[in-house]
Parts: C-alpha cells; sequence; structure tokens
C-alpha cells in the first residue's frame, strides 16, 4: 500500500476506534453525507430514465399514468412488467458488486481485485449453468445455491492460487489466477451448454451479463439474499478499517482478524453468487467504482462501503440504459456496454506504476 | 555435459534429452492410437500401407483423408501452442502467463467469428485469426510500453483486452443467427474435428520458419529471465531479443488459433509440465512444443473417444487439463 494511504487509514481506524476519533475526521462527516445523499438522488434519477427510456418510445406520461392509472395496454405493460422488474434488478445487481468489489480490494488489500476478474463471478456463473443445464432446475431460489456453491469455490480456490508460493500473494498473481480459474469455468460451462443447443440459445445472452428477460418472481426470490449480503458487508466496516492495520495491529485493536475474514468471504459469496445468478457475470462493476468512491472519500470502508454501493447501481442502470439506446430496436447487453467502459478504464489503472508497487 | 566435434561445442542436458525422447515416443504411441482406432479400426500395418503405398480405399479414406489430417493439425497446433506459452512464460517472468490470459488468443477469436459470421472459408478463418492475434498484440504491447515492457504491465494490459475482446466476441455471438452463433461457438470452444490439410499447412510454414528463430533466442531469453540488467550486461541485446521472442510467440498463437481455435490451456501447461519433466531451471522450447503436441493430439484422442459416440470439442478436454493442472500447481507450491 502507498505511505499516503496508509497514514489515512491509520487516520481513519483510529477515528474508528476511538470514543476521541471524531476530531480527526472532523468537518467530513457533513459532507460526505450530503455526497452520499447526492449519490442516492442521482440514483432515483437513473432509475427514472431506466423505466421510461428503452428500444420502445413511450411518452412520460404514460410512464406516470402506468403507475398511477394502469390501463392495461401495451404500453403501460411493457413499463409495470419488463421495465420496473428490470430497474430494481439494475439496482440490487449494482449495489451488490460494487459493494462486493470494495469488501475485496480491502480484504485483499489488492487494486485489481474484483469479482469478474478475480473469477468468482465464473464461478457462480458455473453453479447456476450446472443447475440449469444439468438438473433442470428453474427456481432461482433454488438456483442461487449452486451459484452460492461456485462462487464460494472459486474465491477460496484464487485466493489460495495467488497466495502459494515464495512471493506471496501479488496483485498481478490474484489477476492472473483469477482469470485461469474462471476460464476454467467458462470452458467448462460452454461443454455443458454446447450439449445442449435449447438452454445454450436461452442462456447466451444471460452468460454475457444481461438485465433483460428476467421476471420480477426472480427478483423477489433473489432478493432476500442480496440484502442479506449488502447488509452483511455494511457492518464489516469498521472490523475492515482495523485489518488494514495489518493483522497484529489489528489483533491488538480488539478485532477478531480470522472471523472477519471469513465474515467477508460469506458476505462476497452471497453478493456475487446472487447478481451473477440474476445478472450474468459481469466484469469491472466491482473494481472501478470502488475506486472511484476511493479518490473521492479517502480510505475509511465507513464510507467506502456505502458509497460503492451507492455509485455502482448509478453506472450499470447507466449502462444498461444506454445498452438500450444504441441499437434500437435491438439492445446491447449491459455486460457488452460496462465491458468497453471498464476494460479501458482497467488498462489505464494497469499503465499507472503504483500498481505494482502497491 | 559439453560434447565436443573440432571447434563446436554443444551442452547437453541427460534428463532433458531422455524425456525428449519419451516424449517423443509418447506422440507417436499417440499418432498410432489416433490413425487406428475409431469407429472404424484400420489395423497397424494397413495405416502404413494407406500412408505410404497403396492400401485397401477404406483405410485410405479413413486415415488419408480423414484421421491423418485431424492428427497431423493437431500434433502441429500443440507444438505452435506449447512454444508460444514457453515464450510468454518466460517472458513474463510467471507460470501463468499465456496468451490464452493475455488476449491474444481472444482476440485471434474475435477475427476469426467476424470471418465465421461473414461466411468465410478456412482459409478466410485463418487468415481473420491470425489479423486479430496480431493486431491485439500490437495494440497490447503498444499500451503496456512505457520506456520499455515489464512483464507485469504486459499481463495487466493484456488482461484488460483479453476482457474486451471477450465482450466483443459475446456480442458478435448475441448479433449473429443461432446458426453462425453455433458454428462459431464451436470453434470458439476449440475442435479438431473436420480438420483437412488445408488447415495443417499454416500451422506448418509457420513453425518451419520460427523454430530457427525460437531456438536463437532460446539461450538469450534465459539470460533475461535473470533481469535486464543482467542479461545487458551479459552483452544481450535485451530489446532485440524480447521483439523477436514476441513476435514469434504472437504469430504460433495466431496460426494455432486459426487451425484449431482458442483451445485454451495448452499454451499454459505444456511448457510447465515440460520444465517439471526435464528439472529445468527455466522453459524449454523444445520439450515444450513436444508436451504440447502430446498434450493436445491426447486430449482430442480422449474426448473422441471418452463419451462415445457423442463427440466433445478438445478444448473442453484441454480445461479440464488445465484445472487440475492449476490444483497442481496449487498443491505443489504449498510448502
Amino acid at each position: 500500500m502507498r505511505p499516503a494511504e496508509d497514514t489515512a487509514a491509520v487516520s481513519a481506524s483510529v477515528s474508528a476506534s476511538g470514543a476521541g476519533g471524531e476530531r480527526t475526521a472532523k468537518g467530513r462527516p457533513p459532507a460526505l453525507v450530503a455526497g452520499l445523499l447526492v449519490t442516492l438522488a442521482v440514483l432515483v434519477l437513473v432509475a427514472l430514465a431506466s423505466v421510461a427510456l428503452g428500444a420502445r418510445s413511450v411518452s412520460f406520461g404514460t410512464v406516470i399514468d402506468a403507475f398511477v392509472a394502469p390501463d392495461g395496454s401495451s404500453d403501460h405493460t411493457v413499463i409495470r412488467e419488463l421495465r420496473v422488474p428490470r430497474t430494481l434488478l439494475g439496482l440490487g445487481v449494482g449495489a451488490t458488486l460494487g459493494l462486493a468489489g470494495a469488501l475485496m480490494q480491502s480484504l485483499t488489500r489488492n487494486p485489481l481485485a474484483d469479482p469478474g476478474l478475480l473469477g468468482i463471478n465464473e464461478g457462480a456463473a458455473l453453479g447456476v449453468t450446472l443447475a440449469l443445464g444439468l438438473f433442470g432446475l428453474s427456481d432461482p431460489a433454488v438456483y442461487v445455491w449452486f451459484a452460492f456453491g461456485g462462487a464460494a469455490l472459486a474465491s477460496a480456490a484464487v485466493y489460495a492460487l495467488a497466495s502459494s508460493g515464495r512471493s506471496g500473494s501479488s496483485p498481478v498473481r490474484l489477476a492472473l489466477a483469477g482469470v485461469a480459474f474462471g476460464m476454467v469455468c467458462t470452458a467448462v460451462a460452454s461443454a455443458i451448454l454446447r450439449m445442449d443447443p435449447q438452454t445454450f440459445d436461452r442462456m447466451r445472452f444471460w452468460l454475457t451479463g444481461s438485465l433483460a428477460g428476467q421476471t420480477a418472481d426472480t427478483l423477489v426470490r433473489l432478493a432476500p439474499f442480496m440484502i442479506a449480503g449488502l447488509v452483511l458487508g455494511l457492518l464489516l466496516a469498521r472490523p475492515l478499517n482495523l485489518l488494514a492495520l495489518g493483522d497484529d495491529a489489528g489483533k491488538a485493536l480488539g478485532v477478531a482478524v480470522n472471523r472477519t475474514r471469513l465474515l467477508t468471504g460469506v458476505a462476497v459469496t452471497l453478493l456475487c453468487g446472487a447478481a451473477t445468478a440474476a445478472a450474468g457475470p459481469l466484469w469491472f462493476v466491482g473494481l472501478i467504482v470502488p475506486h472511484a468512491v476511493r479518490a473521492v472519500v479517502g480510505p475509511d470502508q465507513r464510507w467506502v462501503l456505502p458509497y460503492s454501493a451507492l455509485a455502482a447501481p448509478v453506472l450499470l442502470l447507466g449502462a444498461d440504459v444506454v445498452g438500450r439506446l444504441i441499437a434500437r430496436p435491438g439492445e446491447v447487453q449491459v455486460g457488452i456496454v460496462w465491458a468497453v467502459i471498464g476494460a479501458p478504464i482497467f488498462i489505464m489503472l494497469a499503465r499507472r506504476k503504483r500498481v505494482a508497487a502497491l | 555435459m559439453n560434447v565436443r566435434v573440432g571447434p563446436w561445442s554443444v551442452r547437453l542436458a541427460p534428463r532433458a534429452l531422455l524425456v525428449t525422447a519419451l516424449l517423443v515416443v509418447a506422440g507417436f504411441c499417440v499418432t498410432v492410437a489416433a490413425l487406428s482406432t475409431g469407429e472404424f479400426t484400420v489395423p497397424v500395418p494397413d495405416i502404413l500401407d494407406a500412408l505410404f503405398s497403396q492400401g485397401t480405399p477404406v483405410a485410405e479414406l479413413i486415415v488419408g483423408k480423414l484421421r491423418a489430417p485431424r492428427v497431423v493439425t493437431g500434433l502441429l497446433v500443440g507444438a505452435a501452442f506449447g512454444i508460444s506459452g514457453a515464450i510468454f512464460q518466460s517472458l513474463t517472468r510467471n507460470p501463468l502467463g499465456s496468451p490464452d490470459f493475455i488476449g491474444f488468443t481472444a482476440g485471434a477469436s474475435t477475427g476469426g467469428i467476424i470471418a465465421v459470421v461473414s461466411g468465410g472459408s478456412a482459409a478466410t478463418i485463418a487468415g481473420g485469426a491470425l489479423t486479430g492475434c496480431v493486431v491485439t498484440a500490437v495494440l497490447v504491447y503498444a499500451l503496456a510500453y512505457r520506456g520499455g515492457v515489464q512483464g507485469y504491465r504486459l499481463v495487466l494490459v493484456g488482461i484488460g483486452a483479453n476482457a474486451l475482446l471477450v465482450a466483443l466476441n459475446s456480442y458478435l455471438l448475441t448479433r449473429a443467427n443461432i446458426n453462425d452463433a453455433a458454428t462459431a461457438g464451436a470453434w470458439l470452444t476449440g475442435s479438431l474435428s473436420g480438420r483437412g490439410w488445408d488447415h495443417a499447412l499454416p500451422v506448418a510454414l509457420a513453425l518451419l520458419v520460427l523454430l530457427p528463430v525460437c531456438a536463437y533466442v532460446s539461450r538469450p531469453m534465459r539470460m533475461i529471465e535473470m533481469g535486464d540488467d543482467a542479461a545487458r550486461a551479459m552483452g544481450i541485446r535485451v530489446e532485440v531479443v524480447r521483439g523477436a521472442a514476441l513476435t514469434a510467440g504472437v504469430l504460433l498463437s495466431g496460426v494455432a488459433t486459426a487451425g484449431a481455435g482458442p483451445v485454451v490451456f495448452v499454451a499454459l501447461a505444456a511448457p510447465q509440465l515440460a520444465r517439471r519433466l526435464t528439472r529445468s531451471p527455466g522453459v524449454t522450447m523444445g520439450a515444450s512444443a513436444l508436451m504440447g503436441a502430446v498434450l493436445l493430439t491426447g486430449a482430442d484422442l480422449a474426448a473422441q473417444r471418452l463419451l462415445a459416440p457423442t463427440q466433445l470439442p478438445v478444448g473442453v478436454l484441454t480445461a479440464a487439463i488445465g484445472g487440475t493442472y492449476l490444483v497442481l500447481l496449487l498443491r505443489k507450491d504449498r510448502h
């Protein structure tokens, strides 16, 4: 970790741990709270845009009517049964992936940690493919458990792969291990799909990462898991702040190191599993949002985590709306839009000298 | 062990020679098995007749037209992937550095898919794949260049490019009609089925031209593994050697992908397995090439026979091998 961030982490952690801590963060919380509210407001705006805009042009008055006085017309049905669930799904998936990325970057102290890059979403996707393609399970509340299984296996395997060897874990090792593991998962999943062309046709959009085509029922079935993951993740801000000082210092300050690690792992698994079950394996959402957030609010996880959870859905829904508008009357999957935005930013991050030293 | 003949001396490692010999034998056995077994068994003497003199018409059709091109393509593509993997692992100084992960294979796939979707022939697909691979490599190299290319930056930029290209590939697949998508999907998993001599020829030519280059740079690359400064001190022109090695690696992975689709993990596993077997301190080109050839043809044989009559694409098997290899890597380095 670079020195500037280290000292900032120390001051943040001190403020987190002691009664006199409010001093160090003096003057910042009001601005940060205001920023959080602004982000929330932007999120609401983007969500409204996501309901109002799409391949089918619907006037704004009709959109309002669809909620106030639904008359069962096709425009109203499109809005109530397709766009609203899709928007809510985008909110849920964005928040979970943003938080998951922030948690992973904090836990691994690795600036390149991302659920997609580290193969965790691919592991979850393999689980879903197994459930749908081989066992024919179609209830989201059932197959999400396969996604959890895949995500948990992937996180354990990638972490172990990257930290094996004498040199220990480094950003590049972690990224390579994640990509390698993700490729195994993707290859196995595509093998399963090749034996079953119908499932392949149904799932090829999902495999790209897409918010379309999920019903309100899927959302209702997956929401409990997303909420559980979000709550658990946000509760971990304080112990993660202290762990940023190193294991020994954290222990001295009263953090149960292994328990915190385990709980973070559980939260990441819940978040990534549920998000992937809903929208397919998405890359880079969890990588770029926490980076941007840290640049604004500093390293204090008590702010980084909620900001990430609120800012990520803004970008995800935004990308989804863009994908709907650029290829009318068809649409571009959000996973593709997001990769086109995310990959150049990732390359930019990778070009910075600091990444290697971190 | 040094062997001197007049003014010339060659350094030989007995273990490496033994392993190389064993790999040649293994490759030969796999080839014979692949040529003779299957739904229609051709006895070994008939194979020789069919290949080198007049055999029975059936044997000539099955061995000469169907099985031989497939096996030869497999051997050549495997060797090309093996060498290309050895080069990239040496350049990135990382056992996971492989053209699969840093976007080159994905770029080749993009070119290939574009060719498939626009209804191209085998030659167009090969050309598209090679072009895609080279363009990607140039872009990745340019983006990773900041006063010289560091291995880690090449890897990270490559991973980003890989993600972008994979998304682009899926986009192309979702825009294609289901028939083109299925064809391209099959090619994307990596498959050797239905390969003819026209698939094998470009790989053979590329190997013929590039093998001497690879042999020439393999020694200096060992030096570069010790660090650029150390290599310079030994009198090696680091950027020249690295450029030559990169070019050879990119071209080989491009033609290999063109030949059999992006078969994953051969380039990753072959050099490492070869290194473990020969107990050489660094990656070795010759043994890696042989290992790649044996791995790919062996995997293809298994993919045809394991679930017969269902034919798996060879990419599935190599992915399974890759997964096993990752687990081994985990266990091996644990202590």
